[in-house]
């Protein structure tokens, strides 16, 4: 067992935290791809804690930069054409985005860990699991040949893949779609990451499979005391796994808070409109209402609030002063109970709205 | 079975899947089975209109264009270059190098080179494009075919292609000359398409293929309407684009061909004047008369450069994967 | 894997013999009269023409003609020319020149075309990748014969670096046919790395490979690269076949008595026996190698299966 003693403790590397210090924080995050047709801004000064152990989910509709603001934190961003505009990303309480390329790179591995959508594709196709999970051992720890591949097997074991000691000389095309997404999910594991970062691990996956996907990560995570930062568009894995949520729209948080807070009681038109297109159980058969219009183009963000041409709250004509939806931004701020928060100018309103049973 | 993709020597652009088991490497042609071939339909105009649009600010394209643009009205109008006569020779000015008066000098007869060279544009670029035309006639003819029937006769044309794709261009071109009786601009255009009709066939058969699949073909047929019809009424949209960026270049590859053949002594014949003669004649002069070699070589080449620069452009343009 | 190449051989059969019969159809069939051109101005009795005619086969139809060839061939007789001389001597003695020459141009395709295509894929838009954009779309535009005398011209003439006819002074003279020989093939070799590489620089495994924090080098050099040149080691070892084929302008020009410059000659004289034996022999080195080629694909991919 030498996997106990080398391999699945930290690598020396990560000096330990201060306790209580997040494991990641983001401050303030800007992305922008700079592209012939224009700047898309894809991330618009995005802020978020994740805490040992817990596990923040990140909502919103397909192009809000759910992706682009994991890959900017992971360090992985395509650039060109992507840019880290502004803001910080703490790891352990390091700025990340101000240290060396060599000093990101050490963090990537031991400290975070990012799976995928698409298992298949993210695995290099021409070389064994095995290798590519031992290959995390050899490159940050120095591992011999040999003990990396030793440690490898127990990692299959360890996410569950039968008879690990013979697939570990498969290739990924050999492997099943949910195989596959094991064989990630213990390569990001290998040295005991203090933050995963999946990235709808399970979007492409059956039903069946999402669900031991989902349990697998869970037990992982109960076991190693992780930070589980989760993409997903499934809101009721949210609402089983998550603790906390992030609800993004065109490149900004527009609503934070528990998961129970915001699913049962949205602060924000987007949020209550993503609640309100997903078939509750007990609405069986009711009409799906779907957020009616389309996202915004990154390249050209409306004015004032980013949603304004799609909500039904808007308020346009006689706004309050500062609080016309469509010449004034919204800044995310908080909203009933401590750590909750709305980029909302009526976020209290949308709260009691909802609570008397006024109509929207 | 997983079949390794081919890839054509043009431009590193994957071939097009064409039945199994073929080889499929191809020498002597800068071809390219553009792959659009395969792309959803490419009709709207916006592709046409942003590809122009691209192609106005592509400089090898303004470059490719002005040079092409010269070399058809030298081949259409050589008076407007040159008044001199190319046939009214002076032996006793036999290899005279360039001077003022003779720009290029003269050639071994005592023949004002520029009058020659200018003249030699007009067989090049006719046999470019008439090869270019028989290649496309019976690459669509003997390409949908294949595709559109499948089966048997699929597989049959299959390995006829690749038969001759085994005959390099040159060699197959340069063999049948040698046994034709007479060798002017139709007998060349001809050895050239016989040998080099492969890649166009494989690329109608590839649209006609994807074209047959493609859903919306797939719901109309389902709603009844005849399959030739539809195909006919969809494959030219869709492989207008992949065949406009394949001419282009092949067409310059084909007059290179023609030079090559013609240097060889199996192409065209003297009293002809070609830019493949001009070579041929001088080719052992290069120690004391360079220049003989020298500017055809230069007309032909830049001619080639034109069609490529044109072809390689087109193709950024049109194909919105590579952009 | 066995029954794949098995498979292969058998479907290059039907291949070989078309085109064989193809390039002897071409020979014998169509009007020209090899007895005719073999006399040049000479008169020939009648009787010295039906002799040669009946000892070549030329009375017999073409099926016939070529049937009894294939029945020579298969006990390894390629025939002989005009002047008695076997065509396997001619062959012999040639081989080894066509394949030294077209050993020198796949190095050259492989270490230039190699070169230039990595670095210009791995920084899309530098300098350095629009030079090599600029110098392949050059050296594909200038036919070979053309670059074959301005090689002459510049390293032989010129700078009096390399010989330019022959092969004399060993593989010294092979350097510039070499060179030209392989030109085509080696803006293409560079084009296809470059693109090749910039594809896979955005697939999702390298992102991966900088997900697990590996150093940049090995995210280029082991994760991106390896699946790089798949298509480009392949295409390069099918060249090899093609390469041969191509030698007979290169050849010519440089006057190297390699198979290329004997079908030259033979196809002037009318050699139909030499014409086929050697193009034939082309055909199947082209077969031979992309057979060969398609074989090393699998060992190169895992994702490809041959059962
Ligand atoms: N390489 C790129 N170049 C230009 N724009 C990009 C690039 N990558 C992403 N974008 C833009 O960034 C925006 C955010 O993309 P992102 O992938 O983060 O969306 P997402 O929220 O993850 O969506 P999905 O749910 O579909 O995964 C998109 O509008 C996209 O157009
Ligand atoms: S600020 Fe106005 S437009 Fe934006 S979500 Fe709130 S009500 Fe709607
Ligand atoms: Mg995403």
């Amino acid at each position: 067992m030498i996997t106990t003693s080398s391999a699945m403790s930290h690598p020396a590397p990560l000096p330990a935290p201060l306790p209580g210090t997040p494991v990641l924080e983001v401050e303030d995050l800007s992305v922008e791809f700079r592209t012939p047709k224009g700047v898309v801004r894809a991330v618009n000064g995005i802020s978020y804690e994740v805490h040992p152990g817990e596990t923040v989910a990140i909502l919103g509709e397909s192009g809000s930069g759910k992706s682009v603001s994991v890959q900017a934190v992971m360090g992985i961003l395509d650039s060109p054409p992507g840019f880290v505009t502004g803001g910080r990303v703490l790891f352990e309480g390091r700025d990340l985005l101000g240290a060396s390329a060599e000093e990101q790179r050490a963090v990537r591995g031991p400290g975070m860990s990012m799976i995928f959508q698409d298992a298949l594709s993210s695995l290099n196709p021409v070389f064994t699991v095995g290798h590519q999970i031992a290959e995390m051992f050899r490159a940050h720890l120095g591992t011999s040949r040999k003990e990396a591949k030793e440690a490898a097997i127990e990692l299959l074991d360890r996410v569950r893949i039968p008879a690990a000691r013979e697939r570990v000389n498969a290739y990924p095309h050999q492997f099943s779609g949910g195989m596959r997404q094991r064989v990630m999910i213990a390569m990001a594991l290998a040295l005991n990451p203090r933050v995963l970062i999946a990235d709808e691990p399970t979007t492409a996956l059956d039903v069946t499979v999402q669900a031991q996907i989902m349990e697998l990560l869970k037990d992982l995570q109960r076991d190693t005391g992780m930070g589980l930062l989760l993409i997903t568009h499934d809101l009721g894995v949210v609402n089983e796994v998550a603790d906390r949520v992030l609800v993004m729209y065109a490149g900004n948080v527009v609503e934070t808070g528990t998961v129970d807070e915001v699913f049962s009681d949205p602060s924000h038109p987007y949020t209550e409109g993503l609640m309100a297109s997903v078939p509750a159980v007990e609405d069986k058969g009711k009409r799906l209402q779907p957020i009616v219009g389309t996202p915004p183009d990154l390249s050209r963000i409306p004015s004032g609030c980013p949603f304004h041409p799609r909500c039904p709250r808007r308020v346009l004509e006689g706004a309050p002063p500062g609080r016309n939806c469509r010449d004034d931004v919204p800044l995310l701020l908080p909203v009933g109970s401590i750590g909750r928060a709305s980029a909302c100018h009526y976020r209290e309103e949308v709260l009691r709205a909802r609570r008397t049973g006024t109509p929207a | 079975m997983t079949e390794r993709p081919p890839t054509d020597r043009a431009t590193g652009l994957a071939t097009p899947e064409h039945g199994t088991d073929q080889p499929r490497t191809e020498r002597a042609e800068a071809t390219l089975e553009a792959e659009v071939a395969g792309s959803p339909a490419i009709e709207e105009a916006s592709l046409w209109s942003d590809a122009w649009r691209s192609l106005r600010r592509n400089p090898f394209f303004l470059v490719g264009a002005l040079l092409l643009a010269v070399f058809l009205v030298m081949a259409a109008f050589p008076q407007l270059f040159t008044s001199v006569d190319p046939r009214s020779c002076d032996l006793a000015r036999s290899a005279e190098g360039p001077s003022g008066s003779a720009w290029f000098g003269y050639d071994v007869q005592g023949c004002d080179y520029y009058a020659n060279v200018v003249h030699g544009a007009r067989v090049s670029v006719t046999i470019g494009f008439l090869a270019m035309l028989g290649t496309l006639a019976l690459g669509i003819v003997i390409g949908s075919l294949a595709g559109y029937h499948g089966g048997w006769i699929d597989s049959v044309l299959a390995r006829v292609t690749d038969i001759f794709y085994g005959l390099p261009l040159i060699l197959g071109a340069f063999i049948l000359l040698s046994v034709l009786p007479e060798r002017g601009v139709l007998e060349v255009a001809l050895a050239l398409v016989v040998f080099g009709w492969m890649t166009s066939m494989r690329l109608v058969r590839s649209t006609v293929v994807s074209v047959k699949e493609a859903d919306y073909v797939q719901a109309a047929r389902a709603l009844g309407a005849p399959t030739r019809r539809i195909l006919v009424r969809h494959i030219l949209p869709n492989a207008i684009a992949p065949v406009l960026v394949y001419s282009t270049i092949y067409i310059g590859t084909l007059i290179a061909a023609e030079a090559t053949l013609t240097f060889l002594g199996i192409g065209l014949q003297l009293p002809e004047i070609s830019w493949g003669l001009q070579i041929n004649s001088a080719q052992t002069r290069l120690r004391d008369a360079a220049h003989l070699i020298f500017f055809p070589s230069i007309f032909l080449s830049l001619t080639v450069l034109s069609f490529i620069l044109i072809g390689d452009a087109l193709r950024d343009a049109l194909d919105p994967k590579l952009r | 894997m066995g029954r794949y190449i098995a498979r292969r051989l058998l479907l290059t059969i039907p291949v070989l013999i078309g085109a064989s019969f193809l390039i002897f159809a071409m020979v014998y069939a169509l009007p020209g009269d090899p007895i005719r051109a073999l006399a040049g101005d000479r008169p020939l009795s009648e009787a010295v023409q039906a002799q040669l005619r009946a000892e070549y086969n030329l009375d017999d139809p073409l099926w016939l003609q070529y049937l009894k060839y294939v029945g020579g061939l298969l006990q390894g007789d390629f025939g002989t020319d005009f002047s008695g001389r076997a065509v396997l001597d001619t062959i012999e003695q040639r081989l080894p020149v066509t394949a030294r020459l077209a050993l020198a141009a796949v190095i050259f395709e492989a270490l230039i075309g190699l070169t230039a295509g990595i670095l210009a894929g791995i920084r899309r838009g530098s300098f350095f990748d629009n030079l090599v954009l600029v110098t392949t779309t050059l050296i594909v535009s200038v036919p070979v014969f053309v670059l074959g005398f301005v090689a002459q011209y510049v390293f032989g003439l010129r700078l009096g670096l390399f010989p330019t006819s022959g092969i004399g002074e060993g593989w010294y003279s092979y350097v510039l046919p070499g060179l030209v020989l392989a030109s085509l093939s080696l803006a293409y070799v560079a084009r296809l790395t470059r693109t090749s590489l910039a594809e896979n620089l955005r697939q999702d495994y390298v992102r991966t490979a900088r997900a697990k924090g590996l150093k940049p080098a090995v995210v280029i050099g082991k994760h991106t690269l390896r699946n790089s040149l798949i298509p480009v080691v392949t295409f390069i070892g099918a060249d090899i076949g093609a390469l041969m084929g191509g030698a007979i302008v290169t050849e010519t020009i440089f006057n190297i008595p390699g198979l290329g410059r004997a079908v030259y000659d033979s196809v002037l004289r009318q050699e139909g026996a030499v014409v086929v034996g050697i193009v034939t022999l082309f055909v199947f080195f082209y077969i031979f190698f992309n057979l060969v080629v398609d074989i090393l694909y699998a060992l190169l991919d895992p994702r490809i299966r041959y059962d």
